[in-house]
């Protein structure tokens, strides 16, 4: 057995870069470099390590290419940090050349500006409020970070209310913030949620799979009965149904599905449709 | 004894601004010179080669909005929450209307239609409220457009 686990970890150190193109929708693992697309130009069974950047037409013509979580930049490579599915997405409107990310699965969410969180507030302490996303840190929201919030005028928030909020600052170094209002002072949703429903916590995976524009779970679960959900990218599930049970069907439902195949699936709803 | 031994002035007090206004241009433009060096010089450089900025194709970014479309977080099913309703048409149109190129708003009046309008709306309303002295400024000329404006005579400050 170590002999076996010996060999392919050799293979691995000593294969060269692959060419991100070919490794589409395939694992990836931290530490293996990938080439950018128009980088395999000398690429062949006798190119050396090195590759000179050539700074001709074709490079300059690529434009920007951005990569997402689970890479980095390593000169002019790209370095795998998570293991997962390496993704690609077409530029839409021409400018930059796409973005690469890899799809990887957690359940400890690490604070991003721009995401929409779901916090518990914990404390009330002055002008803020210390709210738990999830992080390694709570976040901090100013009272003024509501819509229609003045001086004079204070939201009515209580230790242990939920909020949706998204980052203005999330980085390493420093304490996030969160707001409830977007750049032009609307709350577009956000604030104070509801009274009742229930919070419940999944991997940050199945989020994104659910926030997906081509849900089918998300349109299955609407025929069902009249609900309410909110989904936070910190891994949070907000739901909310007419009776305590319906809201307990609906939680079971989002938490199994993760595991679940598609004809599962079909089965349960079917069940639940006739009861 | 005074006229003999000329009194030296100090440099700072030779570049005050009273001592210089009896100076003529060649020589203040020498001060100024010399002023600039002095600063220059006392600024501090890093005496490295030139490093030319590697100018990067790669953007890093941690966020996943860029890479998936994902739809609003807030969803309402059958009518439980109306305002939640309301608002997940519009965040989601919003996400896909930025994909759609912006069609030209239609105008009823055209834009050059709009400017000449205006080049004679302001004549006219301006000769409602200029005095009769200022009246004479809006001669009409023989195609009937008003005159530019003169510039008026106003008090000018003495140079040095």
């Amino acid at each position: 057995m170590a002999e076996a686990a010996g060999v392919p970890a050799e293979s691995l150190a000593g294969c060269r870069a692959r060419a991100a193109r070919t490794v589409l929708d395939q694992v990836v693992l931290p530490g293996e470099e990938l080439l950018l697309p128009d980088q395999e130009d000398g690429d062949g069974p006798g190119g050396a390590g090195e590759r000179p950047l050539r700074l001709n037409a074709a490079a300059r013509s690529r434009g920007r290419v951005v990569c997402g979580p689970g890479l980095r930049r390593c000169g002019d490579r790209l370095l795998v940090t998570k293991c997962g599915r390496l993704r690609h997405k077409e530029p839409g409107s021409g400018s930059g050349g796409g973005v690469y990310w890899v799809d990887s699965q957690q359940k400890r969410y690490v604070p991003v500006k721009g995401d929409h969180v779901i916090g518990i507030v914990t404390a009330k302490s002055g002008d803020i409020f210390k709210v738990d996303v999830g992080g390694s840190e709570p976040a901090s929201l100013s009272y003024l970070a509501f819509e229609g919030a003045t001086k004079r005028n204070r939201p009515n928030v209580q230790v242990g209310d939920l909020i949706y909020g998204q980052f203005v600052v999330a980085n390493k170094d420093m304490e996030p913030e969160m707001v409830c209002i977007d750049s032009c002072g609307r709350a577009n949703g956000m604030g104070v949620i509801g009274q009742d429903g229930l919070l419940f916590k999944v991997t940050l995976g199945l989020i994104r799979k659910l926030l997906a524009p081509d849900c089918e779970i998300l349109q299955e679960v609407g025929k069902l009965y009249p609900l309410e959900i909110v989904f936070g990218m910190n891994g949070r599930i907000w739901v909310k149904a007419k009776t305590i049970q319906q809201t307990l069907i609906l939680a079971n439902i989002l938490e199994a599905c993760e595991h679940m195949t598609a004809d599962q699936r079909k089965q349960i709803f079917s069940r639940l449709a006739e009861s | 004894m005074a006229a003999e031994r000329k009194t030296k002035l100090s440099k700072n007090l030779l570049r005050m601004k009273f001592m210089q206004r009896g100076l003529d241009s060649e020589t203040k433009k020498q001060l100024e010179e010399e002023e600039k060096k002095i600063i220059s010089e006392e600024h501090w450089y890093l005496d490295l080669p030139e490093l030319k900025e590697k100018e990067s194709f790669i953007i890093e970014e941690q966020s996943f909005l860029l890479c998936e479309d994902l739809l609003y977080g807030r969803m309402s099913f059958r009518g439980f929450n109306p305002e939640v309703e309301k608002l997940m048409l519009q965040m989601n149109t919003k996400n896909k209307a930025e994909e759609v190129e912006e069609q030209t708003v239609e105008l009823d009046v055209s834009d050059e239609e709009m400017a000449r309008r205006y080049e004679t709306l302001v004549g006219t309303i301006g000769k409602k409220f200029a005095k009769k002295r200022d009246r004479a400024i809006y001669e009409e000329d023989e195609n009937g457009d008003i005159k530019p404006v003169k510039a008026k005579k106003m008090f000018l400050k003495p140079q040095d």
